[in-house]
């Protein structure tokens, strides 16, 4: 054998993990759930035409894309702004801005909707609106979410925009806002139809908001998915509902990638420092874009606070003590604070698993050509296909005994689903600085003697270590706060953290909630902290997340 | 036949545009001697240096040290060192862990690692820094701890690819003969490869011109 061949040969032994991972938690749940939608002992076109055309499915289907472009426009409007004067501007004190407007994106979707709700629902302190399960209330919070992403989109375009293009514009006779028109606008169109694509996704694939918000009035593709499974037990009509989500992911993603694709043809690799300081003319736009934005991202933090302190006559730690004790059978099967540990149990194996596993695949990757490319493209699959219908298909198809495993209702399929969830944010944390060892530095390693096996050790993985700490505060985060793909398999006597509180705000009774309350805070202090502690890992080349 | 022994030697890159790197060539370097490879960029000299060390792919003909043949051996087995000409020193170690690695791949003690590390930072002319990072060094400094990790595990081979290119033409001038008294010291072959006529002279006991993938 000679040492070319070896080296196949390893290469393959090596991919063959991450690829019998997602082969067996990913692909085969997927093609269950396509071949569930298509075939009823047969080939059944009839069948599933009836449920697309059926009035709950298109009512969800319009109800989805309305809500994306809400969401999206929404976010656009503010986040536009937020660019401009977080990035374009410079003033003191903007590094820590920037940092608090990033805060509700790593929040989990389950405190985000449960923080809405204390502030808009029946009860809460804009009760009064009447927004409680409207669109109104489900796209605020999709604008709460996804203002940082188009902030963080165009800003970093806006930055490094040459100012003196607008200039001459302006000895060409342009006034202040025809220069805006005409050339700055084209010039960050491509960024901001690459944030709106991302945005679309989001807000089209965004679950738990819609799940907790909506109520029983609004339906998307996705909580009717849920409907159908946990509701009517359909399960052929969820399988359909999964392929139209699939598709129209998939058209999003097309869109995105032609934006994207764009937007590297205009940014050339020219850059320039376009930012300048703030000054007196700058407050006309600064001061409402500050003001909005701090009261969408304070009013529900704050009231889902308060109300986790209200009790019944005035304040106290009541509803965190509840925490800690065995609520009725009818409203949790265990404790709050044991569904916590279920989480953060189900959360460090999905995290070792994924970063285990990404780690892998980034040291593939590194070494580039047409296989890296194959895999690349295999390990991002999940990235377009929803948490739900991943946690649908795992539903359907491990729901049996697989060669002699029982594996009905195992805890551990829940740790599963999360590392596929989170493997590919993992990989993108990964890979760039993989990518960024130089291959010479390990040709020198092997000039001095080291195999394929040392050279990882001694040179790849010391500098490997820090993006690694980093992917696996992530995936940690991401696990601890995974909903879609959770709700579908954890079961209902182990619930995790945010499972135990959709079933909390899903109960009658003011103690209940004042306990879902406590518990949102719970999970939202245990993600903040593990993504501040792992943001501490971040290198100049902590990845493109 | 003693030494490295270099026949019909042909290196193709593939893809878009298919190209011929080296072109069957043969060529000698006999222990202790010192052979430099003159020619401009892209005549594919750099492609012969990365063959002989192993670190490019061949597609035909032989390499071969005191008769036995390495074509079909991994890089890190044949005993060949290779000096970069940017260094590619690891950030993440000292120089002296830089200069050590190589020892300690081969699985030298502590104490004789120590040793020789001192000794070839001696050889190089920086005795005392060897616990700095890799990072302080300048440009001249790290070229030397480069030159100092290669000769470290004792290769029977020293490739040197371009390794003064980098430095300004003051340094480059003073090292090169540096070069040639440590090369000389340590009793090492040596092929090195320069598009600096001057330099080919004052390292290289021969002088083998390079154009377009063929000896001339």
């Amino acid at each position: 054998m000679t040492s070319r061949t070896r080296l196949h040969l390893g290469w393959w032994a090596a991919a063959a993990l991450p690829l019998a991972f997602l082969g067996f938690f990913f692909l085969w749940p997927l093609a269950t759930v396509l071949v569930r939608g298509l075939w009823d002992g047969g080939f059944d076109w009839a069948g599933t035409w009836a449920v697309v055309v059926d009035p709950r499915t298109v009512d969800a289907f319009v109800t989805t894309a309305g809500l994306a472009t809400l969401g999206m426009v929404g976010s656009l409007a503010l986040g536009i702004p937020c660019a401009y004067v977080l990035y374009r501007l410079r003033w003191r004190g903007q590094v820590t801005v920037r940092g608090i407007a990033a805060v509700p994106f790593v929040l989990p979707t389950i405190v985000v909707a449960t923080a809405f709700t204390a502030l808009l629902g029946r009860s809460g302190p804009l009760g009064f609106l009447g927004w409680d399960q409207t669109v109104w209330a489900i796209g605020l919070a999709m604008v709460f979410y996804n203002t940082s992403v188009v902030t963080r989109i165009v800003g970093g375009s806006w930055a490094s925009l040459d100012p003196r293009t607008a200039d001459a514009a302006r000895t060409l006779g342009a006034n202040r806002r025809q220069a805006w028109r005409h050339v700055t606008l084209p010039a960050l169109m491509p960024a901001i139809a690459s944030a709106a694509s991302v945005v679309f996704l989001f807000c089209a694939t965004s679950f738990g908001v819609v799940l907790v918000m909506g109520g029983t009035r609004i339906n998307t593709l996705e909580t009717e998915i849920w409907l159908q499974v946990n509701q009517f037990l359909d399960m052929r009509a969820a399988a359909v509902l999964s392929i139209l989500q699939l598709v129209f992911v998939a058209g999003i993603l097309a869109v995105s990638a032609w934006a994207r694709r764009r937007r590297e043809r205009v940014l050339g690799n020219r850059t320039v420092d376009g930012t300048r300081p703030i000054n007196r003319r700058d407050l006309w736009v600064t001061v409402p874009t500050m003001t909005v934005l701090g009261l969408l991202l304070a009013a529900p933090m704050f009231t889902l606070v308060s109300r986790s302190l209200r009790i019944p006559g005035g304040w106290g730690f009541d509803n965190y003590a509840a925490l800690f004790t065995d609520p009725p059978r009818s409203v949790l099967p265990v404790s709050v604070w044991q569904a916590t540990l279920n989480s953060l149990v189900t959360a460090v194996i999905a995290a070792t698993i994924a970063t285990g596993l990404g780690l892998i695949v980034a040291s593939l990757l590194a070494r580039r050509g047409k296989r890296a490319a194959v895999l690349d493209g295999f390990v991002m699959l999940p990235l377009g296909v929803s948490a739900v219908v991943v946690g649908l298909g795992m539903l359907l198809t491990l729901n049996r005994t697989v060669l002699g495993v029982d594996l009905r209702g195992s805890w551990w399929l829940v740790a599963m689903a999360q590392a596929v969830v989170a493997l590919p944010l993992v990989v993108r944390t990964l890979v760039p600085p993989a990518k960024a060892i130089d291959p010479r530095m390990k040709a020198a390693a092997g000039t001095l003697g080291a195999g394929p096996l040392r050279v990882w050790t001694q040179v790849e993985w010391p500098m490997l270590r820090r993006p690694f700490g980093l992917a696996l505060g992530f995936a940690f985060a991401i696990s601890l706060g995974e909903f879609g793909a959770t709700s579908f398999v954890a079961r209902p006597d182990r619930p995790t953290l945010p499972t135990a509180i959709y079933r909390l705000l899903g109960r009658p009774g003011a103690e209940n909630l004042g306990m879902a309350f406590a518990a949102a805070v719970l999970l939202a202090v245990l993600t903040a902290s593990v993504m501040m502690v792992s943001e501490r890992m971040r290198t100049p080349l902590g990845g493109d997340l | 036949m003693s030494g490295l022994q270099v026949t019909d030697l042909v290196v193709k890159y593939g893809g878009a545009h298919p190209v011929t790197a080296v072109d069957s060539v043969s060529l000698s370097v006999a222990p202790g001697e010192t052979v430099a490879l003159l020619g401009p960029s892209g005549c594919g000299k750099s492609s012969l240096l990365g063959a002989v060390v192993g670190i490019v792919d061949v597609d035909s003909g032989s390499i071969s040290w005191d008769g036995d043949h390495m074509t079909g051996v991994p890089v890190h087995q044949r005993g060949f060192g290779l000096v970069f000409q940017d260094g590619q020193l690891f950030p993440h170690r000292s120089v002296a862990r830089n200069v050590a690695f190589g020892l300690e791949m081969a699985g030298v003690p502590e104490p004789e690692r120590r040793e020789r590390v001192d000794e070839l930072l001696e050889l190089v002319g920086l005795a005392g820094l060897g616990s700095r990072p890799v990072t302080d060094l300048s440009g001249g400094q790290r070229q030397r701890v480069a030159l100092a990790r290669s000769l470290a595990p004792r290769p029977r081979l020293l490739a040197l690819d371009e390794p003064l290119s980098a430095l300004d033409a003051e340094l480059r001038g003073r090292l090169a003969v540096e070069v040639r008294d440590i090369l000389a010291a340590s009793d090492t072959a040596a092929l090195v490869v320069t598009h600096d006529p001057a330099e080919a002279e004052v390292m290289a006991s021969r002088v083998l011109r390079m154009r377009e993938g063929q000896l001339v």
